[in-house]
């Protein structure tokens, strides 16, 4: 318990990475809080990443994490964009009233 | 090492409970404030375990960033005091308890998997790059990305390159009964189209049509 080993960080990743699922999942607001727990699970994934790179001495995971943030923050970018111009057209980014394709 | 895990249990507390208050929480600017604290906690985790750098990084990315991003289209959108409307959603919430066992199912598969995992034995062996512990965390990262991973760091430059593009592309428009400056309009101008000589007549004047 008191010393912190690989399965600490696993567990901690696990959990965040479940959260953010839970907020895709039962998110009835807006896109927003969907986008905000996207960035959730791409962070449980780059913990994921860091520590086993720490806990065996490997410096690439490092690396692919330093990758990892920069798609993430290419899609919030593109993402915000996209959710500003849909608010622009249809006046709404309610999740429960984007039906347009009726799925 | 006792500081160490009480370093840890406290930002690791803090992290899953701000993630928590990200989705629960009923104003969308309080959602951002929180994804705010649970990335500060996490990158002050990542200093923590040695990866100074990434830490550093993700504070200035998101932090700075993509969090600030984030306020300012809540501030646009217009967005943000709206009803929460978890678990007591009118209508068709069916997909509420589904959406709650298939995660909880996949919290209970991560958690098999990490109490039950060992390493490979040769796994030692199949060390790509070797941390070197002499030299600083920042100055191993850059003497690789700029070298082996080269062409991944090139390739990420494009990704930020073609999202800028796009952002702009998606978000710009074009008002109409906007006055704009035209430069070729102004440099193609002739002296015709702005001086008219007229030969005035002995008390007569001069009529301008309008």
């Amino acid at each position: 318990m008191l010393s912190i080993g690989l399965g600490h960080y696993l567990t901690l990743a696990a959990i965040i990475f479940t959260i953010g699922i839970v907020g895709i999942f039962l998110n009835r607001k807006n896109i927003i809080v969907i986008l905000m727990s996207i960035e959730l699970i791409l962070l449980a994934v780059n913990i994921n990443l860091v520590s086993f790179s720490i806990f065996i001495n490997d410096l690439s995971g490092q690396v692919f994490t330093l990758f990892i943030l920069t798609v993430a923050a290419a899609e919030a970018a593109i993402g915000l964009a996209i959710i500003v111009v849909y608010y622009r057209n249809s006046g709404t980014i309610r999740v429960e009233e984007i039906d347009r394709l009726r799925g | 090492m006792i500081a160490h895990a009480i370093v840890f249990y406290i930002f690791s507390l803090i992290a899953i409970v701000s993630a928590i208050m990200v989705t629960v929480s009923k104003n969308t600017v309080n959602s951002v404030f929180f994804l705010i604290l649970d990335f500060i906690s996490i990158s002050c985790l990542f200093i923590m375990i040695g990866a100074e750098f990434l830490g550093m990084i993700m504070l200035i990315v998101y932090v700075g960033a993509v969090a600030v991003l984030f306020l300012f289209v809540v501030m646009m959108l217009n967005v943000a005091q709206q009803k929460n409307e978890w678990f007591n959603s009118s209508g068709r919430s069916s997909h509420i308890p589904v959406g709650l066992l298939v995660s909880i199912i996949i919290f209970f598969e991560l958690i098999i998997v990490i109490g039950g995992w060992k390493y490979k034995p040769e796994l030692l062996d199949s060390i790509a790059i070797e941390i070197n512990t002499d030299l600083t965390n920042t100055q191993s990262l850059g003497s690789v990305i700029y070298t082996d991973y080269i062409h991944l760091f090139q390739l990420s430059g494009m990704v930020l390159l073609v999202a800028m593009i796009g952002a702009i592309v998606l978000t710009f428009r074009q008002r109409s009964g906007v006055k704009r400056q035209s430069y070729f309009k102004q440099i193609s101008r002739d002296r015709k189209d702005g001086i008219e000589l007229v030969d005035v007549e002995n008390n007569k004047g001069v009529k301008i049509d309008a």
